[in-house]
């Protein structure tokens, strides 16, 4: 196991958006995640990297503890995340968004020792002819594939992807699938939480459903997406 | 042979130098060595704006550093400024150490303070910083001036056999004075541009532009702003003991003065551009343009000031500095790192 949740909650004041959630990843898995808007998928992400720190339960990653980490502390420890709303450092080039992660992140050392492994990167996330663009003048498909790239320059274990797919075309999506299965190949485990289903199930091997910060189920994906409880609460579809 | 064939395992190449930099580099290396021979071609009066001019710059070096770079947007840089003047007087004046090893001492006590004072300080974010700061300034002003060898509240000037200490003529004292100013200026542009350059330029203008992005990239922003802080106070404490030094008289209200080592500075940054090492250079240079142009003109110099400075920040937000960046794309002081792509099949 690289990821367990353990009866995890969350209060934002009143409302509770996580509610005694587990659930775990294994090691070199990639897991889905689906849920309503509003389920409390990202707070979960937040969780997990470190960004909110739980009212109870506990955060483990690789047998270790890190409920009391700091997001930071997360990332040196081989947790990578990409943002749903992209915060791109905008006044930096491409090049230097992935040098941050590559001088700072999971394998962290000297600026030099980055260059080739951050450029390989770019070449990979198909941001290369970008490198030496400053970030804020990217369009929002390529601000996403920035996330996915600079997380990746962390070189991390894990790799929380937050909703990455929504919006592109079909081809861009077909693209995006083909890297983050040769991501997921290359040994890093993955957790996807995604609206773009077709997608996700090209990828994952088990899916997680979140419903008012619960646990709805999970299992195979087949299994999970023929559920009449996820029909009706992810599709409204009606049980009956 | 190439060089990418003599190294096929290097694929990529960076660089940070541009054409322009270049010669822009040569260019104010010439400036600064006619600069360092001002006493010969100076005359008095030039001197002391020189030596004025190098001690705001190096002020806005700081507040940039911090502002622009550490998001710590503080109103309180003159604690650093009056605990540096300060303690030069104490270590100068009742230590008898030799003036111009009492300046660097008296940065490294306004350094140590800053530890105490950013425990008190970072517990507050945004506005909350800012006013934190200014009380913390203002907590110092007020225990100096309780303070009766230090002359209390209306101070104290440099005992005569201090000022002697520094050099034996007024001239040479004047070109002491002015060496020094020069140097902590030209220190602090490099110091900053040294910094940025750096693995750890990338987490400040990381965290510049996206904390909660930089901590989750694993940049450790707290500290990241806890040394750049305490960076900031080192190099204001020089900067104090330099003013103070120059001036030969010290008191609360001079040294704590929010307006001159504080506002001053905050306008230089925000015309020059926030966030660049050129800003404030141009900032300072503005600014005393102005200043000489406006002198005569008395409170309506600040009125004036201040409708420059609203309308900098409404047309140019990033400064007179970040408009040139934008129109011509030139840089004095580039920090980015440009990937050269290699073609190797």
């Amino acid at each position: 196991m690289l990821i367990g949740v353990e009866n995890v909650t969350k209060r934002f004041g009143a409302l509770t958006v996580v509610d005694d959630l587990s659930f775990h990843l294994g090691e070199g898995e990639a897991l889905g995640v689906l849920g309503p808007n509003g389920a409390g998928k990202t707070t979960v992400f937040n969780l997990i990297t470190g960004a909110l720190t739980p009212d109870s339960g506990k955060v483990h990653f690789a047998g270790e503890d890190v409920t009391a980490a700091s997001p930071h502390q997360r990332c040196h420890r081989g947790i990578g995340r990409t943002h749903q709303i992209p915060h791109p450092f905008e006044q930096m080039s491409v090049f230097e968004n992935l040098l941050v992660g590559g001088a700072f992140g999971k394998t962290s050392g000297t600026e030099h020792a980055a260059y080739d492994r951050c450029g390989e990167v770019l070449e990979r996330t198909g941001l290369l002819a970008k490198a030496n663009a400053p970030a804020g003048s990217l369009t929002l498909l390529e601000r996403k594939r920035l996330e996915l790239a600079r997380a990746l320059a962390t070189n991390p274990r894990a790799l929380l992807l937050d909703e990455i797919a929504g919006g592109l075309t079909d081809h861009e999506c077909h693209s995006l699938v083909e890297t983050i299965q040769a991501i997921n190949a290359s040994g890093v485990s993955i957790i996807w939480i995604e609206h773009v289903v077709h997608a996700l199930l090209k990828t994952v091997s088990r899916l997680v459903v979140i419903n008012f910060g619960k646990l709805l189920t999970e299992g195979e994906p087949e299994e999970v997406m023929a559920d009449p409880r996820v029909r009706e609460v992810y599709m409204g579809i009606p049980a009956q | 042979m190439t060089d990418a064939a003599m190294h096929p395992e290097k694929r990529f190449r960076v660089a940070a130098m541009t054409k322009f930099s270049r010669y822009g580099l040569i260019v104010m290396a010439v400036i600064v060595l006619a600069l360092a021979f001002g006493p010969l071609w100076l005359d008095r009066s030039n001197m002391r704006l020189m030596v004025e001019l190098c001690y705001m710059l190096a002020l806005a070096q700081m507040w940039n550093l911090l502002a622009g770079y550490g998001g710590l947007v503080s109103v309180g840089q003159q604690a650093f400024v009056g605990l540096g003047g300060y303690f030069f007087f104490v270590i100068a004046a009742f230590l008898g150490v030799p003036p111009l090893l009492a300046i660097p001492l008296a940065g490294l006590v306004a350094a140590v303070f800053a530890i105490p004072t950013a425990a008190v300080v970072f517990r507050l974010k945004g506005a909350y910083f800012a006013i934190g700061t200014w009380v913390a300034a203002e907590v110092y002003m007020l225990v100096f001036a309780q303070i009766g060898a230090l002359g209390g509240g209306s101070g104290m000037s440099l005992p005569i056999d201090v000022v002697r200490a520094i050099a034996d003529s007024r001239d040479m004292r004047e070109a002491v004075t002015y060496w020094t100013a020069l140097g902590l200026a030209v220190g602090s542009v490099a110091l900053v541009y040294g910094l940025l350059r750096s693995k750890y330029g990338l987490a400040l203008a990381a965290i510049r532009d996206s904390e909660p992005a930089a901590a989750s990239l694993g940049v450790d922003v707290a500290r990241a702003k806890y040394i750049v802080y305490v960076i900031a106070a080192f190099v204001t404490g020089l900067a104090g003991a330099l003013i103070f030094l120059a001036k030969l008289r010290i008191s609360p209200d001079a040294a704590f003065s929010v307006m001159d080592w504080t506002a001053y500075v905050i306008f230089i940054v925000v015309i020059g551009g926030v966030g660049r090492i050129e800003g404030p250079i141009l900032g300072t240079i503005v600014f005393f343009i102005l200043r000489g142009l406006l002198a005569d003109l008395g409170s309506f110099y600040l009125i004036i000031l201040g409708l420059i400075a609203v309308g900098v920040m409404l047309l140019a937000p990033r400064g007179l500095w970040g408009l040139a960046v934008e129109r011509f794309g030139i840089e004095l002081f580039p920090v980015q790192r440009r990937l050269d792509m290699r073609k190797d099949n």
